[in-house]
C-alpha cells in the first residue's frame, strides 16, 4: 500500500473487536460501530487509519459488506472473511487471497479520499459485492480516481 | 456513473441506524442521498428536489409506506418506489408490487440485489433522459420563433413565413382570434432583415376613428384643439422596421381609403401638416373578420384587401389542429415554469385528453390562460385533470343538452360577446336585438368582459 499511495504506512497495536459492534441475531458485527470506535484511536500524526477484521462485517440494511469507510473522512475498515476461498468451501489459496485483502484495503482507503464507486472495472475503486467482482477488477487506481484523490488528499473532513 | 448528472435518492425509514447505513452505503456508490423519518416529512421534501428513486420502509408509525407511495404517485405518478420491509409476507409483497411499487426488498437485504436493482434504475434514467433530449432537437424544427406546432398546414405556414420574411411584402394574416396572428407577424419581423429595427404593433379595434388616425400618422403641433406639439405616428415609429395593424378589418371606410394612400404613395403627412413623409416600414395586417363578406357589405374597400392581401396566411383554429394540444401544453409549462419559477414536469395522459377533446374557441390563447391557472393551483410536480377547469362555455351538444334555457342564453350572449370583443352594436347586431336589450340581458346575467389578453 505504500507503494501504491507514495505515502509512509505504519502498523498500529492491535485493538480489540468493539464488545458493542456484535449484531445480535447475525453473528457479524457492525462496521459503522467499528469505525467509530476507531475515530477515537486515531493517533496525531495520521492522515488515515484503516482496520483490518477476520470478523464478518455488515451495516443493518444489508446482509454483510466487505468493509465500510468514511466517505472523505479518516478511518475504513476490511473484512477478511469473505476473502478467503474457505469462507465459499473452496481450498485455500493465499496469493489470492492475499491479493484481495490489497484490493479492498485500497478501495476503502479510496473511499476516505472522498473518492465513490468507479464505472472502469480496471479500477480499485470498481463496485465489489462478491469476491468474483474483487478478483476481476483492476488493483490500482484508474487515472481519474488518481487525480481526484490527490486532489482531496490535502482535504481533511471534520470527525 | 461518477461523472454527469447527480442521481437523487430520498430514504424514508423511521429507524435512524438504517438511515445512516443506507445514506453512507449508498453515497459510496455516488448517488445523492436524503433520508428522512417519516411519510409526512418525504412529501414536504418531495417538491425541493427532482428526485430519481425512493427507498420506502414499509412500517412506520403514521403513515406507512404503501400509503406514502399512493400519496406521492397521487402528484408525481412516474416515481420509482422501493418498498423495504423487515417483516416479509408474499401478502404484503404483492400489495407493494400491486400498488405500483417499482421493487421489493426483504431487510437485511443483498448488496449485490440493491446495486443492480439501482444501476438498472439509472440506466433506464438515462435512456429516459436521452430520449427527452431527441425529442426536444425534434421539437425545434416545429418552431418558429414562439409559435410551435407540428400540424401540416402550420408547418407550411412557418416555411412560408421564413420566405416571405426577406421580402418587404404586404402580408394579411386572417385566423380567429387567439390563434396567435401577432405571434406570426412578430415571427416574421424577427426572422427578416428589419430585426433590429422596431416592431410596432396598433390594434386598430380598440381606438375611435379620430385617434387611430393621429395614433398612425401623428400630428402637428396645432392641428387641432390640444396638439400642443408635434406627435410622432406608429408609422413614422416603425420606419425601418415592421408596423403591425391588428384587427385591421375594424377600421372606418375613411381611414381605410388614407391607408390605401400610403400605401400606393410610400408616403404620408401627419394630422395637420403638409409636409410628405417617405415610410420605409413594412406594413403587416391582421383580422379575425372574413374580409371577403366585409367586402361584398360595403364595409371594406376591395381596393385596399388586394393591396394588403399580396401574401395571405391563414391560421388554421385550435380543433383543427389537436395534434397540437400536448405540444402547446409542455410548451407552456415551460415557459410558466420559468415565469413562475416553479418545476412543474408535464401533465398526466388524463389532463392531456380532457384538453384535447375541447374545442377551444378561445384558441391557443385560451389554452395558455387554462395551463397558468393550472401551475398556479397544482399540488405536485405534474398537472393533474383536477387542476384543469375547462371553461363550460363551450357550444357543444353534450354541454348544452343538461342546461336550461336560460343557461343557453347566457352562455351564447357571452360567447358572441367575447367574439366581437364586447362591441356592443356588433354583438346586438349578431344576436338581432336592439342594445338596450343587450345591456339588460348583460346586467341580468352579470356578465363581465375579462381583461384583454395579449395573442399568445
Amino acid at each position: 500500500m505504500a507503494d501504491c499511495l507514495a505515502a509512509p504506512v505504519r502498523e498500529m497495536p492491535e485493538m480489540p473487536v468493539p464488545p458493542g459492534s456484535l449484531m445480535t441475531g447475525r453473528n457479524q458485527h457492525s462496521s459503522t460501530k467499528i469505525l467509530k470506535e476507531m475515530l477515537l484511536e486515531v493517533p496525531a500524526d495520521a492522515l488515515k487509519i484503516l482496520g483490518i477484521t477476520e470478523k464478518d462485517l455488515c451495516i443493518p440494511i444489508l446482509t454483510y459488506v466487505f468493509g465500510e469507510a468514511q466517505l472523505g473522512g479518516t478511518v475504513g475498515v476490511v473484512s477478511l472473511a469473505r476473502l478467503r476461498q474457505e469462507f465459499h468451501g473452496l481450498a485455500p489459496n493465499r496469493p489470492l487471497f492475499l491479493e484481495r485483502a490489497r484490493k479492498e484495503s485500497l478501495h476503502e482507503l479510496g473511499h476516505t479520499f472522498g473518492l465513490v464507486h468507479c464505472g472502469s472495472r480496471e479500477c480499485v475503486m470498481y463496485l465489489s459485492n462478491t469476491v468474483g467482482d474483487v478478483d476481476s477488477k483492476g488493483r490500482d487506481f484508474c487515472r481519474y480516481c488518481r487525480t481526484v484523490m490527490a486532489s482531496n488528499a490535502g482535504k481533511r473532513r471534520e470527525p | 456513473m461518477t461523472i454527469g448528472q447527480s442521481v437523487n435518492i430520498m430514504v424514508v425509514d423511521d429507524e435512524e441506524i438504517v438511515r445512516d447505513s443506507l445514506t453512507g452505503w449508498l453515497e459510496e456508490d455516488g448517488y445523492v442521498v436524503e433520508a428522512v423519518e417519516s411519510g409526512k416529512k418525504a412529501l414536504e421534501r418531495l417538491a425541493a428536489k427532482s428526485w430519481n428513486l425512493m427507498l420506502v420502509d414499509l412500517k412506520m408509525p403514521g403513515m406507512d409506506g404503501i400509503q406514502l407511495m399512493d400519496e406521492v404517485h397521487k402528484t408525481n405518478p412516474e416515481m420509482l418506489v422501493i418498498i423495504m420491509t423487515a417483516y416479509a409476507t408474499v401478502d404484503t409483497a404483492v400489495k407493494a408490487m400491486k400498488k405500483g411499487a417499482y421493487d421489493y426488498f426483504v431487510k437485511p437485504f443483498n448488496p449485490d440485489d440493491i446495486s443492480l436493482t439501482i444501476r438498472k434504475i439509472v440506466d433506464h434514467h438515462k435512456l429516459v433522459e436521452e430520449n427527452l433530449f431527441l425529442r426536444k432537437e425534434l421539437k425545434k424544427q416545429y418552431k418558429l420563433r414562439d409559435m410551435i406546432s407540428k400540424n401540416e398546414k402550420m408547418l407550411e405556414i412557418f416555411e412560408l413565413a421564413r420566405t416571405v420574411a426577406n421580402s418587404g411584402s404586404t402580408v394579411l394574416i386572417q385566423g380567429e382570434s387567439g390563434t396567435g396572428k401577432e405571434l406570426l407577424a412578430r415571427a416574421i419581423h424577427d426572422e427578416s432583415p428589419r430585426s433590429d429595427a422596431p416592431f410596432i404593433s396598433v390594434s386598430c379595434a380598440s381606438l375611435t376613428e379620430s385617434l387611430l388616425e393621429t395614433e398612425l400618422f401623428g400630428h402637428e403641433k396645432g392641428a387641432f384643439t390640444g396638439a400642443a406639439s408635434i406627435h410622432r405616428g406608429k408609422l413614422e415609429l416603425a420606419q425601418d422596421g415592421t408596423l403591425f395593424l391588428d384587427e385591421i378589418g375594424d377600421i372606418s371606410l375613411k381611414l381605410q381609403m388614407d391607408l390605401l394612400r400610403v400605401l400606393e404613395q410610400k408616403e404620408f403627412r401627419r394630422v395637420g401638416g403638409s409636409e410628405l413623409i417617405a415610410i420605409s416600414s413594412r406594413i403587416l395586417a391582421a383580422t379575425n373578420r372574413d374580409l371577403k363578406k366585409a367586402i361584398e357589405e360595403g364595409r371594406f374597400r376591395a381596393d385596399l384587401y388586394y393591396r394588403l392581401n399580396v401574401i395571405s396566411i391563414h391560421i388554421p383554429p385550435l380543433r383543427e389542429r389537436r395534434e397540437d394540444i400536448p405540444l402547446l401544453v409542455d410548451h407552456f409549462i415551460e415557459k410558466f415554469n420559468i415565469e413562475m419559477g416553479k418545476r412543474i414536469m408535464g401533465a398526466t395522459e388524463e389532463a392531456v385528453r380532457i384538453l384535447m377533446a375541447n374545442d377551444w374557441p378561445g384558441n391557443a390563447r385560451e389554452l395558455r390562460n387554462i395551463i397558468e391557472r393550472a401551475m398556479v393551483v397544482a399540488k405536485g410536480n405534474v398537472i393533474t385533470e383536477s387542476d384543469i377547469r375547462v371553461p363550460s362555455t363551450t357550444p357543444g351538444e353534450t354541454n348544452t343538452r343538461t342546461k336550461s334555457l336560460e343557461e343557453i342564453e347566457k352562455d351564447h350572449i357571452l360567447a358572441v360577446l367575447m367574439e366581437n370583443r364586447w362591441n356592443i352594436a356588433r354583438s346586438a347586431h349578431t344576436l338581432d336585438i336592439d342594445r338596450v336589450t343587450l345591456y339588460n340581458k348583460i346586467r341580468k346575467f352579470e356578465l363581465k368582459k375579462e381583461a384583454d389578453a395579449p395573442d399568445p
